[in-house]
């Protein structure tokens, strides 16, 4: 093996690295935050609507359930322009995480909501509570700790799969080794860093979500 | 400049042909690999559990495109002249080893210890009690999470297209280029892919609720 490794090129851009880090990390947290607005106004859609509007949702979850990410971003990205809709690349990607992450966070909310025991709402009613508060502490509270696991692997797989949004030129992380990458052809050093930090993120992630639940949703209840 | 005619829409559909090649070598490659991982994770050793634990968490905690991407650019790196098949077969055979592996650790586990058990307490060997008691049982529980995770290796081969290999999104790519329609292409694109991915995710879903109601009785 006669390759010089030259790390010295990759770390004099750590201040472009640290900025498509935040990027990543900002994307990923305000379309986790948007998709699973998405994913609730869905699952109630699904549990509690007209029959119409349940079929319209399970057609979106399907499709894109099995469609490939990358081909929902070009979609966004090229496709809609033509019929005048034309977006940055972060808008783009944006959507594209936002629509992608709903469909499957809107499974995993309506399996949450199902698994509440119909007394309970029964007994939020007989308490006298409103509806929107049975909906919040008794449904949405209980669910919560219920899928907390999927949610938040979930919310890992997304910042993951924002690796493609690079290929529409949006300015994430990766996109940020590919620039590194045209200016000082150290391929290997630089993605094998990135992808480094790419599991890096990942832990913190994990380890961020295990302490929140840790701290806020571990309390006893009868299950 | 062309438009998108029928020729154009044969040349995508044409290319759905090595989605599924590529696909197929990543399920095979995959399982293979996937199953020593599994039975890495549930063996006794804690050297190879920490080892399959390290390449399950490598590989789930990093993004495919950045797989792809180290071993199609750090193959010259130990001197190997890589194409893209090759890139994009070890890459996705890598990847899709450790989440089969982590699916079907979850599966061996789920077997009642009592097996093990009683395949020791009647002198059964290692490889006598996987093959004879565990597996089988494994495999039953194991069907309806790996159809649905062929459904993500169909997907996952999409990613290939940014390397250069000429699937299905390539295709589409390069018609797009020629044709200036996008609406059109990305339709097909989806479309097929939809159509491959749709019956598999049924499937996976019909496995799935029947396991469930059997195990229900």
């Amino acid at each position: 093996m006669n390759y010089q490794f030259q790390f010295d090129a990759v770390f004099a851009a750590w201040p472009l690295l640290l900025k498509g880090t935040w990027i990543t990390i900002q994307l990923s947290l305000a379309a986790t935050a948007m998709g699973l607005i998405v994913a609730i106004v869905c699952a109630w859609g699904k549990t509690s609507g007209p029959s119409w509007l349940r079929f319209l949702i399970n057609a979106y979850i399907e499709v894109i359930r099995n469609t490939p990410f990358l081909v929902q971003l070009f979609f966004f990205f090229f496709a809609l322009p033509a019929i005048g809709l034309r977006w940055s690349p972060y808008t783009a990607a944006l959507t594209a995480m936002v629509i992608n992450l709903g469909a499957y966070a809107t499974e995993i909310i309506r399996a949450g909501i199902e698994s509440i025991p119909k007394g309970q709402i029964e007994a939020g009613r007989a308490l006298n509570l409103k509806g929107w508060e049975i909906f919040v502490y008794v449904i949405m509270k209980p669910a919560l700790k219920a899928i907390y696991p999927a949610l938040t692997s979930q919310f890992i797989l997304l910042m993951l799969s924002s690796a493609v949004v690079s290929v529409i030129s949006a300015d994430d992380l990766t996109s940020v080794a590919a620039t590194l990458q045209s200016q000082t052809f150290r391929s290997f050093e630089i993605y094998i860093v990135v992808t480094g930090i790419y599991l890096a993120l990942a832990l913190a992630f994990s380890l961020l979500f295990k302490t929140i639940y840790r701290h806020a949703l571990d309390y006893p209840d009868r299950r | 400049m062309r438009t998108f005619g029928f020729a154009e829409f044969m040349f995508i559909v044409e290319a759905a042909r090595w989605t599924l090649a590529l696909s197929a070598i990543a399920f095979v490659g995959g399982s293979l690999l996937g199953l020593l991982v599994a039975l890495a994770r549930t063996s006794e050793s804690a050297a190879a559990q920490w080892v399959a634990a390290v390449y399950i968490q490598i590989f789930q905690g990093t993004p495919l495109l950045l797989q792809l991407f180290l071993i199609f650019f750090g193959a010259p790196v130990i001197g190997l002249d890589i194409n893209p098949w090759v890139a994009a077969g070890v890459a996705l055979v890598l990847n899709t080893g450790a989440f089969l592996g982590e699916i079907w650790r979850g599966c061996i586990q789920a077997i009642p210890h009592g097996q093990t058990e009683a395949a020791h307490a009647l002198n059964l060997g290692y490889v006598s009690r996987l093959r004879d008691v565990v597996l089988p049982q494994a495999f039953r529980i194991a069907l309806p999470p790996t159809v649905g995770y062929m459904v993500q290796i169909i997907k996952g081969t999409s990613l290939a297209a940014i390397i250069g290999f000429t699937e299905v999104t390539r295709a589409g790519q390069i018609i797009n280029n020629a044709t200036f329609q996008p609406l059109q292409v990305f339709t097909t694109v989806a479309a097929i892919y939809f159509v491959i991915c749709w019956p598999l995710s049924l499937l996976a879903a019909r496995m799935e609720k029947k396991r469930a109601r059997a195990l229900a009785r």
